[in-house]
């Protein structure tokens, strides 16, 4: 086995579709900016290639560097590379930024053709297959008639199952890791709370702050804070913070920082509202929401995914209780019932919803065995040198 | 233990193209064996990372559960044949199991190590406990919860209702059918519902 090394400076491209890419909600967007990057290369038969499909707050950017740029690397650089799971020296990676996002691709902070100002809040709402749509247009684009694979966490897990039922001839696998098939009360009501934080910011100004000059930064703080708090378990922020004081004693304030763990979210928020767009925020949590293929289908989800070809390997960890194992087992249990191929791995990992993004050796693992197998299947591969 | 030879006695009583569950799947060598040699499709069950791993690696469709949370995942009748090889004896609720095994297949094939195997019969009127190559295991640190004997399953299955199919000892790879509680390493049963 290599040292396992980095893809190095990557550089994202952008495509142009002048064609409208029709929405599911009946409105349509013209022209559309995909930004996306690649890594490693299109094998001859053009067999080998992988789409990563990114969750709320990622972009296209998952591997390797940005020139120029201090600690730029990309969100899924511990997976994606020479010699890591998803190796780039046998697989061609492609990883775009969703549409009604804020790192490139068309989406509300660019200019509405109708009007010359920003979209804002009169961007479309878009849906988790309209995502879909746009990736395959991007692979048309490409010249990749079929994936080896798709693979995606939580909201990026939902791409990848949808991938499954909207374009079955074009998929071969798909990993579908930390998700679910929808939604729970539960899942929705945070994030109408982190939408309501932002919506009722003075700054908001009804989702056209842009022409006002203005950031709904408050807004977007507590949303991101509201978020973290779901994405870690209790034993994480328990080991990671515990009852810690920043200065070791009570300051008797209520309203200045004095534990560690509010130190911690509100670094994490004020981070967050410097980079993010709060239109996006709104889209995205929206789209979450929408998701539900069993929906089409009388609630069934075994139904839904009938038409689904691909070989599945389902992840989830244990300790997340954001997408907890059960959502994942549903989506297992409705691809047993079909007689479907799938795996499933049910992760004892510490790191609540974030361990997707987190290198635990049993995940990882389970991940490079997949990865493996399936490069020693495509047309041309050469065995693994050990 | 052979497990190889134990496997092809155990994959030859699987009909060709059967839709199989195996419960405590392992590596997966069984169902990658079930799969190349008779063309069969289905699952393993299987609680270690490690081995859920090495199916992965094989190809073979895995899905991580603890085996006492039941089947509950499997509808009734969705296999041809399920699988419970050297599981038997880990499990806390063997009855249930062995009903599930029943509502989701239209087979059942059982394997564990006999306890009445005659080596094991000396050692116990020695005052001992056995350890043999079908019970490795020192008695304070065995993982394994129940011990049964070829005859007591016999009893078992009736209880339950099931109707054996076959019934045979195993050592070694050989099949044993002559007095196989008391010949026999290992037991083994095809059942189906009674």
């Amino acid at each position: 086995m290599d040292f396992p090394s980095s893809v190095g400076e990557v550089t994202p491209r952008t495509l142009r579709l002048d064609s409208p890419l029709l929405l599911r909600s009946g409105a349509s967007l013209a022209p559309v900016d995909l930004v996306y990057e690649t890594y490693g290369t299109l094998s001859p038969a053009r067999d080998n290639a992988v789409l990563v499909c990114h969750a709320l707050n990622a972009s296209h950017h998952a591997a390797g560097t940005h020139a120029g740029v201090a600690r730029s690397n990309g969100w899924w650089d511990n997976l994606i590379g020479p010699g890591k799971p998803l190796d780039t020296r046998r697989f061609f990676v492609i990883c775009m930024n969703n549409p009604g996002s804020c790192f490139g691709s068309t989406g509300p902070t660019h200019p509405n053709p109708a009007t010359g100002q920003p979209w804002g809040a009169d961007f479309p709402v878009v849906q988790v297959e309209d995502w879909v749509d746009a990736q395959a247009r991007l692979l048309d684009a490409l010249g990749i008639d079929t994936l080896a694979a798709v693979i995606g966490g939580s909201l990026g897990g939902m791409q990848a199952l949808a991938w499954t039922v909207q374009y079955p001839e074009r998929v071969r696998h798909a990993a579908v890791i930390a998700s679910a098939p929808a939604l729970s009360a539960q899942n929705i009501a945070f994030n109408e709370v982190a939408r309501r934080a932002i919506v009722t910011d003075p700054d908001f100004y009804e989702g056209h702050y842009l022409s006002h000059g203005t950031v709904p930064k408050r807004g977007l703080r507590v949303a991101r804070m509201i978020g973290h708090i779901t994405y870690l378990s209790d034993d994480v922020m328990a080991s990671k913070f515990g009852r810690e004081l920043r200065n070791g004693h009570l300051a008797y304030t209520t309203q200045g920082i004095e534990f560690q763990v509010e130190s911690y979210l509100r670094h994490q928020g004020d981070k967050f509202s410097e980079y993010f767009d709060a239109n996006t925020y709104l889209l995205i949590t929206r789209a979450l929401d929408y998701f539900d293929p069993a929906r089409a289908h009388g609630g069934s989800l075994r139904r839904a995914l009938a038409a689904a070809r691909a070989k599945f390997l389902v992840v989830s960890f244990t300790t997340d209780w954001r997408f907890t194992p059960q959502r994942s087992r549903e989506i297992v249990k409705a691809l047993l019932d079909n007689r479907a191929e799938v795996s499933y791995a049910e992760i004892d990992a510490p790191h609540g919803h974030d361990a997707f993004l987190m290198e635990d050796p049993r995940y990882h693992g389970v991940l490079r065995q997949w990865f493996d197998r399936m490069a020693r299947s495509l047309s041309g591969a050469k065995e693994l040198q050990a | 233990m052979n497990p190889r030879g134990d496997f092809e006695q155990i994959a030859r009583m699987v009909p060709a193209g059967a839709h199989v569950l195996d419960l405590g799947c392992g590596d997966g060598s069984l169902l990658a064996l079930l799969r190349e040699t008779r063309g069969c499709t289905g699952y393993g069950i299987e609680l270690d990372d490690a081995k859920v791993e090495a199916c992965v690696a094989r190809g073979v469709n895995v899905i991580q559960r603890n085996l006492d949370e039941g089947l509950s995942l499997f509808q009734d009748n969705a296999f041809d044949v399920v699988l419970q090889l050297e599981t038997l004896q880990h499990l806390r609720r063997t009855e249930l199991m062995l009903q599930e095994t029943v509502r989701v297949g239209r087979i059942g094939i059982v394997s564990f190590p006999n306890f009445a195997h005659w080596p094991n019969r000396l050692r116990v009127l020695a005052g001992r406990m056995p350890v043999t190559r079908a019970l490795p295991y020192q008695w304070y640190d065995t993982p394994n919860i129940r011990v049964g004997t070829f005859a007591e399953f016999e009893i078992l299955a009736r209880q339950q209702g099931l109707r054996l199919r076959e019934a045979f000892g195993l050592d070694g790879g050989r099949r044993i059918d002559w007095r196989p509680n008391l010949r026999a390493p290992t037991a083994v049963f095809s059942f189906e519902r009674g």
